[in-house]
């Protein structure tokens, strides 16, 4: 897969701040159309406008978000909300782990870094080897944060103007977005059979299992590749 | 206080790891199972995308848009070219099905 307008000579994965904002910009629009059917969405589960804005500048994850707001506009309880919101975010575990390497500097640095991993920055960071590059995980995940958080404040202020956001296709952004990051990737047979797992995995449990386990399973079963080695 | 609740629970979540182990190499074996989960959890991600819905596998118009997403990727279009077209598609395919 060819990257636009990096200027990174071949077999050099590009990176930096300005390259993660730049891949990103496709899906700043997707994400800032998701924030308004949030904030839409939150608003008229009677969440007001202050506590869906804090919740999009908090959590800044786009599933548990919209999982707490169905659980409880659906008379769910308080627990079966975080519960559900907490499964659908664990994923940042693993991930977390995974970008660490690339993220140093004082405890403070690295907390307020960590903030912008979210799936698409960490894609977008992905040097395709192990390894991440922090400049494209901060731009891209500073930009995505931007859109979430003012596509959320558009929508709870009542700016439903730009319609469903499926109606557009945006929602297969996300999956065409993972999937062009993963193709290049696949040069290794551990890679290979990882990603045919994981995708496995997930299809096998998404009817089984409550949203966000069957991603967290995937992750999970990559340890038992790791023992049999 | 779920907005409390959860906007902490996910900072933590995406904080442990960078905290707990930042600026560091992982150990060689880690390191390994790193490089592993980046493309399981790619791989999960884009079937939970594609074919999920909550705690259903349905088959809809964004199955076309991702497959022609696929078509892009295999002939070397660059990523913004890829995603485009998968937005595009499904929208088509939802607005003539």
């Amino acid at each position: 897969m060819a990257r636009e307008g990096t200027g990174a000579s071949p077999g050099q994965p590009p990176g930096g701040f300005a390259y993660g904002l730049r891949a990103s910009v496709p899906l700043c629009i997707a994400v800032g159309a998701f924030g308004i059917s949030f904030g839409v969405l939150a608003r008229s589960n009677g969440f007001g406008v202050v506590a869906p804005l804090v919740m999009s500048m908090t959590a800044f994850t786009g599933a548990s978000q919209f999982a707490v707001v169905a659980v409880l506009g659906d008379g769910g309880g308080l627990g079966a909300a975080v519960t559900a919101a907490i499964l659908l975010a664990a994923r940042y575990v693993p991930i977390g782990i995974s970008v660490a390497p690339a993220l140093g500097g004082p405890v403070a640095a690295r907390l307020l870094q960590s903030q912008m991993i979210i799936d698409e920055s960490w894609a977008v960071a992905n040097r395709g080897d192990g390894t991440f590059d922090r400049g494209a995980l901060l731009g891209a995940g500073l930009a995505i944060y931007v859109s979430w958080v003012a596509g959320t404040a558009l929508g709870v202020l009542g700016g439903d103007a730009l319609g469903d956001p499926e109606k557009l296709g945006l929602d297969a952004a996300f999956p065409a977005l993972f999937l062009a990051l993963l193709a290049p990737q696949l040069r290794s047979r551990t890679a290979v059979t990882a990603a045919a797992g994981g995708a496995l995995i997930a299809l096998t449990l998404i009817p089984l299992a409550r949203p966000g386990i069957p991603i967290i399973a995937a992750s999970v079963a990559c340890l038992a590749g790791w023992w049999r080695r | 206080m779920a907005v409390i609740l959860v906007g902490a629970a996910a900072m933590l979540l995406k904080a442990a790891g960078p905290v707990a182990l930042g600026g560091r190499d992982l150990p060689g074996r880690a390191g390994w199972l790193v490089g592993a989960v980046a493309p399981a959890l790619l791989g999960a991600l884009v079937v939970t995308n594609t074919v999920g819905d909550g705690q259903s596998l349905v088959l809809d118009a964004r199955v076309l848009g991702v497959g022609a997403a696929a078509v892009c990727i295999a002939l070397r279009a660059p990523l913004l070219g890829a995603v485009v077209v998968a937005a595009g598609v499904t929208a088509l395919a939802r607005a003539v099905g």
